[in-house]
């Protein structure tokens, strides 16, 4: 009787990636604990998503800011002195002083002589009165010299330097069809075109001069405690010239005047010099301070999921050397780098899906949450939406591709998962959730630390004419947010070709 | 006549317990990693705070810092490694069936732990108090010249003063308790990644979910529970009625969550299997 020997089913080397990827899913799947540490990881996200945290006493009136052309939120609230265009024309005006009143913070609502740098007085030709609607406007500033602006989010600078009687600013707005032409001058003769801006005009528009001034806004270095209140200004115009015959003057305080403080906003007219005293500002609205809330909050449980994921990312390439399986992974498969490879793949596909459906879910859902509790949720677009989901969802599979190398690189468990939780988390914190840096190197911080891949969170916008704490501490990063996820795969690709490195050179 | 006494029961060994203590020392003495780590914590504490401090700078009265905040704020890294060291105390021996030899010499299983827990607070001790006066050190050096000093309303940083001495102690228990809390988890847990993922995350997820939480009600709370958020208000010593929580008691918090944590550890060590 003869004896077959006993053939392997399997098919024989050498294994493709494929194969490889095979096997590194094979060990993925088969440990129960892993499998239910990443459900787990991903329910974390979505439960502090739908935690009942925030609060707020938004109804529609009190919390919807005006809407500006581009569709982004506004605030428009300035004193306006205007008479009715029709058509083409232009206006000429001599401003001789722009003076002001900001709060003395330590008493209460006494106010001191002061200027902040964004307050404006100028003219301006603007669709109607109502708040939000399109604009042209040339206007001396507190602190940055004369500026054409137009719909809110467009500013071009002009003269520089600031406004007094011995160096008044002479200011021009040319309107022709829906394009409408900025000149200044410092002696009205000599003249320079500041700009050009498109504004969908209707045939009347609204033209004149007008005054506002924004919040008054301190800063104390380093707690980066930020306390502020309402300002008012004051601007004194005169040689009004009009391309039209004059008409009758109007005074309004469009959009409530912003909070002035007292009802000082008005105006007074003597032998053609007006002074308009004005509250507010015409700008884009940006989020600071004030209980914001932007829809990065609904995502806050994406810290509980990482340290989750890190976790069982580790423990995928360190159980391989606490089991001593890695002696039979490297016999299976020579090719160190690839193992390393396949690995990678596998926890970055398995931790990038269940963070993209964690994600998606707190995002939506979570807002559906704050705004029924009442929060005022800082809109973002679909799109912003879905790069916030996405590059978390990136965020967590990079970090969980760095705890694979920096697992192979230290070989134990808790060092792995020490240094990744720190890397990441730590800067994060001195940062954003407990500042205890100041913002100049809190933002060196979240520029080269792994931290920075959460600037794929931020949907705040930073706009130079408006003057706010654009630090990290208020969802302000200072990297653009793909630039961000790039730290942190660089840091990733890093750690990586380490592990390469030492997984080839090392005995196993 | 001298009655022998009965068989199979074992005279009290009165030095049972100096016995336990010792075969933890040799163990924790001859562990590659233990000088190293302990190395580790003096000089991550020692070397974020300074950077911290570096950072820093008052311009003006009233500009709302606190110095010994400042200076010992590297405690908040030096703390992982510290909890690195208390879990790897336990996990080691779990990782290379080391327990089971330790058992048996040993098999007076909350003893064992007590013993673990008495060496770890001694190594602790001795590296945060190397930690905590090097960064202090490091603070009255350097901050004097980013504008803290006694025209601002900063004396010069000494621990004959009253609050920075508490800061100080105070740091060095805080790391002591970290320590407990991750020895007591990792006892709990046995696998190190992730008690070291537990530890880490009880200590700084709170204050994350805290800042996030905008109601100032709830943040309050959640600082007040919080290991890390409490047991750090013992370095602050400007301020204070303004703390969600006194020092004394915010350490009192996180001696709580080590001494729960402890309790778990012991009483899932005696009912287990090892």
């Amino acid at each position: 009787m003869t004896v077959t020997p006993y053939q392997s089913r399997l098919r024989e080397g050498p294994y493709g990636f494929a194969d490889l990827l095979h096997a590194e899913w094979t060990k993925f799947r088969t440990v129960r604990g892993w499998i239910i540490a990443v459900i787990v990881g991903g329910l974390a996200i979505v439960a502090l998503a739908l935690a009942p945290g925030q609060q707020g006493s938004c109804n529609v009136s009190s919390c919807t800011a005006p809407v500006g052309p581009g569709g982004e939120e506004v605030s428009d609230s300035f004193y306006f002195v205007h008479q009715p265009l029709s058509g083409n024309g232009s206006i000429t005006v001599r401003v001789t002083s722009l003076t002001g009143e900001i709060p003395v913070l330590t008493q209460g609502a006494a106010m001191r002589a002061g200027l902040v740098p964004w307050a404006k007085a100028g003219i301006i030709i603007k669709a109607s009165t109502s708040p939000g609607s399109a604009y042209a406007a040339m206007m001396v500033t507190g602190s940055h010299g004369v500026r054409m602006q137009d719909d809110f989010t467009q500013d071009m600078p002009g003269l520089p330097g600031a406004v007094s009687a011995t160096s008044p600013r002479w200011l021009r707005l040319t309107r022709s069809g829906d394009t409408i032409t900025g000149y200044d001058s410092a002696d009205g003769t000599h003249w320079a075109q500041v700009g050009t801006a498109l504004a969908s005009l209707p045939q009347v528009a609204q033209v004149g001069l007008f005054t506002t001034s924004p919040g008054y806004l301190q800063t104390s270095l380093g707690e980066a405690s930020v306390s502020g209140g309402p300002s008012v200004a004051t601007g004194v115009f005169d040689h009004v010239g009009l391309s039209w015959p004059s008409g009758a003057w109007a005074g309004d305080n469009v959009g409530g005047g912003g909070g002035s403080p007292g009802g000082t906003a008005g105006s007074s007219q003597a032998a053609g010099t007006f002074t308009i005293t004005g509250a507010g500002d015409i700008a884009p609205v940006v989020a600071g301070g004030g209980g914001d809330v932007t829809i990065a909050q609904t995502l806050v449980g994406t810290f509980a999921g990482l340290i989750v994921l890190v976790v069982v990312a580790a423990m995928f390439m360190t159980a391989e050397y606490r089991r001593r399986l890695i002696l039979v992974t490297l016999t299976a498969a020579p090719r160190r780098g690839r193992v390393l490879a396949a690995k990678a793949v596998i926890i970055g596909t398995v931790t990038f899906a269940a963070g993209l459906v964690s994600a998606a879910i707190a995002v939506v859902l979570g807002q559906r949450v704050l705004r029924g509790n009442g929060a005022y949720v800082y809109p973002a677009s679909a799109l912003t939406q879905v790069r916030v989901i996405v590059g978390t969802a990136a965020v967590l599979a990079v970090a969980a591709v760095l705890a694979v190398a920096i697992g192979t690189i230290l070989r134990r468990g808790s060092g792995a998962v020490a240094v990744v939780v720190v890397v990441i988390v730590l800067p994060y914190l001195l940062t954003v959730a407990a500042p205890i840096l100041p913002p100049g190197p809190a933002d060196w911080l979240l520029r080269l630390t792994p931290a920075a891949g959460f600037a794929i969170q931020q949907t705040l916008i930073q706009y130079p004419q408006v003057t706010n704490t654009y630090t990290a501490a208020y969802g302000y990063y200072p990297l653009p947010s793909w630039a961000g996820l790039a730290v942190l795969c660089a840091w990733a690709a890093l750690a990586l070709s380490l592990a390469v490195f030492l997984l080839r050179r090392r005995d196993a | 006549m001298r009655r022998a006494p009965a068989r199979g029961t074992r005279r009290p060994d009165p030095q049972y317990a100096g016995r336990a203590l010792h075969a933890e020392w040799t163990k924790a003495r001859t562990a590659g990693s233990t000088i190293w780590l302990l190395l580790a914590i003096i000089a991550t504490t020692i070397a974020v705070g300074s950077a911290v401090a570096t950072a820093t700078r008052c311009p003006a009265a009233g500009c709302g810092q606190d110095p010994a905040k400042v200076s010992l704020s590297g405690i908040d890294l030096g703390q992982a490694v510290v909890a690195i060291l208390a879990v790897l105390a336990i996990s080691g021996e779990y990782g290379t069936g080391m327990i089971l030899l330790t058992l048996t010499a040993i098999p007076r299983r909350t003893t064992m732990l007590a013993a673990k827990a008495a060496i770890l607070t001694g190594l602790v001790m001795v590296a945060g108090t190397v930690a905590v006066l090097g960064s202090l050190l490091a603070g009255r050096l350097i901050l004097p010249g980013h504008g803290f000093i006694p025209a601002h309303g900063y004396p010069l940083l000494s621990l004959a003063d009253g609050p920075y001495l508490r800061a100080a102690a105070g740091s060095v228990l805080y790391l002591n308790l970290v320590g407990l809390l991750g020895l007591g988890i990792a006892t709990a847990i046995r696998d190190s990644a992730v008690a070291i993922g537990i530890v880490l995350g009880l200590l700084y997820l709170f204050p994350v979910a805290a800042a996030a939480v905008a109601n100032p009600h709830w943040q309050r709370h959640l600082e007040q529970i919080a290991p890390m958020s409490a047991g750090l208000a013992i370095q602050v010593t400007t301020g204070l009625r303004g703390m969600p929580i006194s020092p004394w008691a915010g350490l009192g918090v996180l001696a709580a969550w080590a001494t729960g944590a402890m309790l778990a550890g012991g009483l899932l060590l005696r009912l287990r299997d090892a």
